[in-house]
């Protein structure tokens, strides 16, 4: 059943808490290279559980996640460290080291690949430095790169985070909400400059996000989870007012369907 | 107009202990100790023997007032150096051999075992106060400031070790969650996502505890564990206060000057 030209494969994934409680049940997505979706439910629906098995920061109860054809959940110690760094992550909080540098939190990304006394000296190779220079100023903030983590503003931040999560060169990122804490202009353009980041490095990306209407304007595949479970895998257009109120409940949903308008933007 | 309508209400600050009944008896148990405890004091006052101590007191006092630094300077630069010495090198070992136990000691980054094994060091390490620890090494490895070296790296250790494994216990974990899911193996985790949150505390402990350990080594050599301790033990028992005097003068000047600089230390870090 399970194609070979999906990158990625979540089958029957099942997380049970030791509280008992199931997070996740009968999970099963298929995602090819390059492809970006969003992944929408309401608090507590199990997004955030979803994304966290993918790079074992949680350990599933069951079910198999394969990249690239390897089973992520047989992995253990070095192997597990190996897949991670096929996988970049992205957080709602941007979880930067927030006493430590620009730079050094972008090269942070690289630690997979360095040994510990060269990460411990920070002795990076050049080509990563290159990288990492290439993609602060792809972000818009190469003229930071000295700057302290916790000087920067929230936006900043996640850009910083997106680079740190870009220069693992990955097959996958998981993007916890990336927006959630941004301002509602700040959230669009980072959204946005993670769409076009993915495109342009073939990168596949599952984006949690709560705002409906900026998933809808900027994803062509959009998955909706309540209680643990996958209710909806479609297109924005097939997201309509009683799939909305099977994912989240009863409200009144005229206004996040209708298509938001862009707005101008200036970088920053 | 609104005013007739809402009734008056009181409110006063809610009492720490609610029932009142327990509230009277800790208040009254409290004042009986404090009455009871002051006429056990009146009784073990004796006018006598005040008395008698007078006269050494305000020979104690003159003395002190004027310190007599020179005719035992050699003994008590012996002393004083020999105080560094064990503070910087108790310091020193201690610190860095504290670091793996305030790793071992945290609850959120050591498995089990380790944790209750760094636990139990530490809390024999801080049970028993300097002084006791002292006579042991006195016993052990001879008089000397071997002893008092070793008993303050050990304590070292525990102060270190208690309060940094608290420090890294609240760490901001997401930070940790973000290195390790770069695929950094678990030393390049403490490196990059525990390190920096828990340095300035650390620095600042260190200034700290230098400065602890330079007042700590003067009291141990009063149990023959070296240092300027010993000098000033001698002194008393020789009734030369103009020296005793002198000697604390100094003890006095370097805490000061060690206390400047660990407060300017921790200012900086923090």
């Amino acid at each position: 059943m399970a194609q070979t030209d999906n990158m990625l494969e979540i089958i029957n994934l099942e997380k049970r808490y030791k509280t008992g409680d199931l997070a996740l049940s009968n999970v099963t997505i298929s995602v090819p290279k390059g492809e970006v979706i969003a992944l929408i439910g309401p608090s507590g629906a199990g997004k955030s559980t979803l994304i966290r098995c993918v790079n074992r920061l949680i350990d599933p109860t069951a079910g198999q996640i394969i990249l690239n054809g390897e089973d992520i959940t047989k992995l253990g110690g070095r192997s597990l460290r190996r897949a991670r760094r096929k996988m970049g992550m992205i957080f709602q909080e941007y979880a930067l080291v927030e006493r430590l540098s620009v730079m050094e939190n972008v090269l942070s990304g690289r630690l997979g690949y360095v040994g510990f006394w060269a990460s411990l000296m920070r002795k990076y190779p050049q080509s990563d430095i290159d990288e990492a220079f290439r993609l602060l100023s792809r972000v818009g903030i190469d003229h930071f790169a000295d700057k302290r983590a916790d000087a920067l503003s929230g936006g900043q931040r996640q850009r910083v985070g997106i680079a740190r999560a870009l220069i693992q060169d990955p097959d996958i990122m998981l993007v916890d909400e990336p927006t959630a804490s941004l301002d509602p202009k700040t959230a669009r353009q980072i959204m946005r400059l993670i769409i076009e980041l993915a495109q342009e490095n073939n990168v596949a990306a599952i984006i949690n996000i709560h705002d409906v209407a900026l998933a809808k304007m900027f994803v062509s595949r959009i998955i909706g989870l309540q209680l643990g479970e996958i209710v909806f895998d479609g297109t924005p257009d097939d997201l309509d007012e009683d799939m909305l109120t099977t994912i989240y409940g009863e409200e009144d949903w005229e206004a996040t369907i209708q298509k938001v308008e862009d707005e101008d933007e200036e970088e920053i | 107009m609104a005013k007739d309508t809402i009734p008056k209400r009181t409110w006063s600050m809610p009492p720490l202990i609610k029932n009142p009944t327990i509230r009277w008896i800790v208040i009254i148990a409290i004042i009986a100790y404090a009455i009871m405890a002051f006429f056990t004091i009146k009784n073990g006052i004796n006018p006598v023997r005040i008395k008698q101590g007078w006269p050494r007191t305000v020979r104690l006092i003159t003395n002190f007032v004027q310190p007599d630094f020179f005719t035992r300077i050699k003994d008590i630069r012996i002393g004083v150096l020999e105080s560094i010495t064990m503070t910087v090198v108790s310091t020193f070992v201690g610190v860095i051999l504290a670091i793996p136990f305030s790793l071992g000691a945290a609850r959120n980054i050591a498995p089990r075992p380790v944790y209750l094994f760094s636990r139990t060091f530490i809390i024999l390490s801080r049970t028993f106060p300097e002084i006791v620890v002292a006579l042991l090494f006195v016993v052990m490895v001879g008089f000397g400031p071997l002893a008092g070296a070793i008993t303050l790296m050990l304590a070292t250790i525990g102060f270190i070790a208690k309060l940094m494994a608290e420090d890294i216990e609240d760490i901001d974990e997401s930070q940790v969650e973000a290195i390790k899911a770069t695929g950094a193996s678990w030393p390049q985790m403490v490196v990059y996502s525990i390190i920096p949150q828990v340095l300035p505390r650390f620095i600042g402990l260190t200034a700290y505890r230098l400065d602890i350990n330079f007042r700590q080594s003067a009291i141990l050599g009063i149990v023959g564990a070296g240092g300027i301790g010993a000098v000033l033990k001698t002194s008393m028992s020789r009734y030369d206060f103009d020296t005793t005097g002198a000697i604390l003068a100094i003890i006095i000047a370097i805490v000061l000057v060690l206390e400047l600089i660990s407060g300017y230390i921790r200012k900086r870090v923090q």
